[in-house]
């Protein structure tokens, strides 16, 4: 549905998006991840048709946006940044507006109405003007805006930004159930979305992708996957490290907690081992030393650590 | 044409729903018959004609146009709601004319609400009808080029003040630069070529053309450039905004 191809967007000499590549199909939900000022929001703003790319071409559809645009834009549903609305106008006039100015009239404006209030929970302020309204109420009234039409795409720009815990969670359900006939973008900088809400997601740092794949992929690339963490007590730390460290299929081990009685090490596998059998190995050095074990678990590896080693490297070596 | 309409009523609607337009009408009404009445003391002239009534509009309109039309780009580029607008499928023109109209439709409401002070002259004695008729129409015109200027200025910031303020500079020139009083100074420095030159782009000389009574082609030819080629500006303004 989305298919970005060696997209480049330069503000003067200043480059924000460089040869960006990679499509969404439907039914997929894709997370753009990113620090502050990777080219994010400048991506989707080139595929919504806000701004035109310097190079490269980004289609929806079967419609190239640049060359046209009226037809690719009545495809998406955008929810831009700042969730920016018509202060002057009341929740069901401005998402009335919307709704004719994508073509929607009469009786089926007013059933597109009802059906994007409801969604978003916005039935309470139904009359109320904009700029009486809670930021939650705001960004979700900026958010039926994108879903009047029935978009087969959606594009959000941090859908979450600004919503407390609770109305973060509905968003995500919201996201969820609507990605099973949609193509969906999103972007965010909190991972714990893109592990509860995407199938894809894509890092990209200073304009360019650096990793893309499921979030258990990108998971996968941390250190700590698949590294087990024990707990024992009755014993020294430094036997500890060292009778753990004699493990075949032990990589290193490290202490996160050296001091007595609850000493925490953490065993990383060799490249390429069986998970399997450096747990049980683990286990047969604690009992053939007669330690304690309270604790022993196998590590993910965390999406935050993933996202910490690319964005940073790339920085350091800039 | 009903994506230029349905902008054009959202934006009507957004006058409306302020007290904006309400404070716009009553001080607009209060300037025409205060500028009428007291400046140019149309009861003591016992002429039936609204000569002076509209002698005042190019200068009214100066500061009163520019209110109305600053906020058309500017609040867009403030709210971040253009790029909500230009994310839809409608194209950019569209957005442009649609929003022009609804400012242009409001100032004519405006106008039409003076219609007292011709019902006044009407009953007072006896005055020529088709010239009150003709200034209206010029009027119109005058108030739609004001406008787009406006609107090329409201483009250039998202501060409503300086977009105020850029199209009074630029409508003052257009009044200035055709104004006798201004034209016959310039004319003992500048070779009277050049000023008859520069005289041609003031708005008015042709708006005399309509408050004399008569729809000369060469005057609407001028209004219609006048109010099409800011319009043209805007659009190549809000597209350099995005590249």
């Amino acid at each position: 549905m989305i298919k970005v191809e060696n997209l480049s967007k330069a503000f003067g000499t200043k480059v924000a998006v460089d040869d960006v590549s990679f499509s969404v199909e439907r039914g997929e939900i894709l997370g753009f991840l990113g620090p502050n000022g990777a080219g994010k929001s400048t991506t989707m703003r080139m595929i919504t048709g806000y701004i035109p790319p310097t190079a490269g071409v980004a289609r929806v559809g079967d419609h190239d946006v640049t060359e046209n645009p009226i037809e690719a834009k009545r495809l998406i549903g955008y929810l831009p940044e700042s969730a920016p609305l018509y202060t002057d106008m009341t929740v069901e006039g401005f998402l009335g507006f919307c709704a004719e100015v994508r073509g929607i009239k009469g009786a089926d404006k007013a059933k597109a109405i009802d059906r994007a209030i409801e969604m978003c929970f916005l039935e309470q302020v139904r009359q109320q003007s904009v700029d009486t309204l809670s930021k939650g109420f705001r960004h979700r009234t900026c958010f039926a805006q994108s879903i009047i039409h029935d978009p087969d795409i959606l594009v959000m720009d941090e859908p979450t930004d600004g919503l407390d815990p609770n109305q973060k969670h509905e968003m995500r359900m919201l996201i969820r159930r609507m990605g099973q006939s949609k193509a969906i973008i999103f972007s965010t900088h909190i991972l714990e979305e893109v592990e509860a809400a995407c199938t894809r997601a894509i890092i990209i740092d200073q304009g360019k992708v650096v990793a893309n794949g499921t979030p258990d992929e990108l998971k996968a690339k941390s250190e700590l996957a698949d590294s087990y963490l024990v707990s024992v007590s009755g014993a020294e730390a430094a036997a500890v490290r060292d009778k753990l460290g004699t493990i075949v299929q032990a990589a290193k081990v490290t202490l996160v907690n050296d001091k007595a009685p609850n000493i925490v090490a953490r065993v990383f596998p060799k490249k390429g081992g069986s998970n399997g059998e450096l747990g049980q190995a683990i286990f047969d050095t604690a009992t053939q030393n007669n330690w304690k074990v309270s604790e022993i678990k196998q590590e993910e590896g965390r999406l935050d650590d993933v996202f910490r080693n690319i964005t940073l490297s790339e920085t350091e070596t800039k | 044409m009903s994506n230029i309409w349905t902008i054009t009523k959202r934006e009507l609607a957004g006058y409306f729903n302020s007290p904006v337009a309400y404070v716009f009408l009553v001080i607009f009404l209060l300037m025409t018959g205060a500028f009428t009445f007291l400046l140019t003391q149309f009861i003591e002239n016992k002429q039936a004609t609204l000569r002076m009534f509209f002698y005042w509009h190019p200068w009214l309109y100066l500061f009163l146009v520019p209110a109305v039309g600053m906020r058309l780009w500017s609040e867009e580029r403030r709210l971040g709601t253009m790029e909500l607008l230009l994310t839809m499928p409608i194209s950019l023109w569209h957005c442009i004319v649609g929003k022009f109209l609804a400012s242009w439709i409001f100032l004519t409401l405006a106008l039409a609400l003076t219609f007292p002070i011709w019902i006044t002259v009407a009953y007072l004695g006896d005055p020529d009808h088709n010239m009150i008729f003709t200034s209206y129409i010029g009027s119109f015109f005058l108030a739609g080029a004001y406008l787009s200027i406006t609107s090329m200025t409201s483009a250039f910031t998202r501060n409503q003040v300086i977009s105020f303020i850029l199209s009074v500079v630029i409508c003052l020139f257009l009044v200035l630069c055709g104004y006798p009083p201004v034209t016959d100074n310039v004319e003992v420095v500048a070779p009277r070529a050049f000023v008859e030159f520069v005289a041609a782009f003031s708005v008015i000389p042709n708006v005399e053309q309509f408050n004399d009574g008569q729809i000369d082609s060469r005057s609407i030819i001028y209004f219609l450039s006048v109010i099409g080629f800011p319009l043209f500006a805007t659009n190549v303004i809000i597209r350099g905004l995005r590249a």
